[in-house]
């Protein structure tokens, strides 16, 4: 039993180690290029998978766009620049934050919409509820009202 | 009143999703499918060296004059291999097809053909993305089809089938048999 748990302990523990080793270490001229690197593939995504960007990312064309950004960053292009190549490439699809232009309109602004007409939805819902409340209490005290002046 | 246009809303929001729903069940909207940039720009080039020949270099320019299908492959993606027996068929139709070998090994790209047939021109080898990137590629199988005047006029993301080539690819080629007689 105990050769079992130390032998799925040692299996677990080179799991991670092989999904370590999966992110390539590379080694830069400066700390300016690293940050450009880190910045990049913070922002581009990975293409083949849900929702993630190339830094999070095992899959392969994720690993070739690593390369690249790095390739063309040792080549002295700034990061606009590399921006812009995946972009005439892959579209706007290829940033995590698109830029603002009426293709991405409802991206950037659909949430807040949305937002907007639940809001006027929910106030409008309470004034009504609160007037027809208001209403019946009135309704009650003119009764009292009634009854008192008519004890009188 | 209110309540009346609140039904409405949910009617409506409804219907949207059974349309979006239907069209997904049908094939037509792919949810995964990123639009290309490519449409009505000039192919971009290829530039790597032939499979076969790693001495020869398969270029764009090749294909001149030519209206042409490129397509790109692996030997590890299923759907290739679906896609395969198609792919000879159109060969036989005369349609000339550069094929882009994409992050595979060199001998087993060369054993598959030699199993399944080879339906390309030429085959462009690319272990590292380049030219996929190049493409804006993001799977395989991926198909471009490049017009005499070198310009990218339709895409499938996915296996070629006789739907998609009817639908997608067929009305850009006058039809020609192998033996150069048009059909």
């Amino acid at each position: 039993m105990i050769k079992f748990r130390s032998l799925l302990c040692l299996l677990l523990l080179s799991v991670s180690l092989t999904t370590q080793a999966k992110i390539e270490s590379r080694e830069f001229a400066d700390a300016q290029m690293e940050d450009d690197y880190q910045a990049l593939v913070a922002e581009l995504r990975c293409l083949v998978c849900q929702n993630q960007n190339l830094a999070d990312s095992n899959a392969e064309l994720a690993q070739d766009m690593r390369a690249k950004v790095y390739k063309m960053l040792n080549e002295g292009k700034s990061k606009t620049e590399i921006a812009d190549f995946m972009v005439t490439r892959y579209g706007d699809f290829v940033l995590y934050r698109p830029p603002v232009k009426s293709s991405t309109f409802l991206l950037w602004f659909g949430p807040f919409i949305f937002l907007l007409l639940a809001g006027i939805f929910v106030v409008s819902f309470i004034r009504r509820q609160s007037v027809s409340e208001k209403s019946v209490v009135d309704q009650q005290l003119q009764k009292k009202a009634h009854s008192l002046l008519d004890d009188e | 009143m209110a309540r009346f246009g609140i039904l409405i809303g949910f009617f409506l929001l409804m219907g949207v999703f059974a349309v979006v729903l239907d069209r997904m069940g049908s094939g037509e909207y792919n949810p995964r499918d990123i639009p290309t940039e490519f449409i009505g720009r000039a192919a971009p080039q290829i530039n790597v060296p032939d499979l076969y020949e790693p001495n020869t270099i398969v270029k764009t320019s090749d294909m001149q004059g030519q209206v042409w299908l490129f397509n790109v492959w692996g030997t590890w993606c299923p759907e290739c291999w679906r896609e395969h027996e198609y792919l000879m068929h159109l060969k036989t139709q005369g349609i000339p097809i550069v094929g882009l070998n994409w992050r595979d090994d060199r001998s087993e790209a060369q054993s598959m053909l030699s199993r399944m047939g080879n339906p390309f021109v030429k085959i462009g080898f690319d272990p590292d993305s380049s030219v996929a990137m190049d493409w804006g590629v993001y799977g395989a199988p991926e198909t471009f089809l490049i017009d005499a005047d070198g310009k990218v006029v339709a895409k499938h993301a996915g296996g070629i089938t006789p739907a998609v080539w009817q639908q997608k690819f067929q009305k850009y080629f006058t039809p020609v048999a192998a033996n150069g007689q048009q059909l």
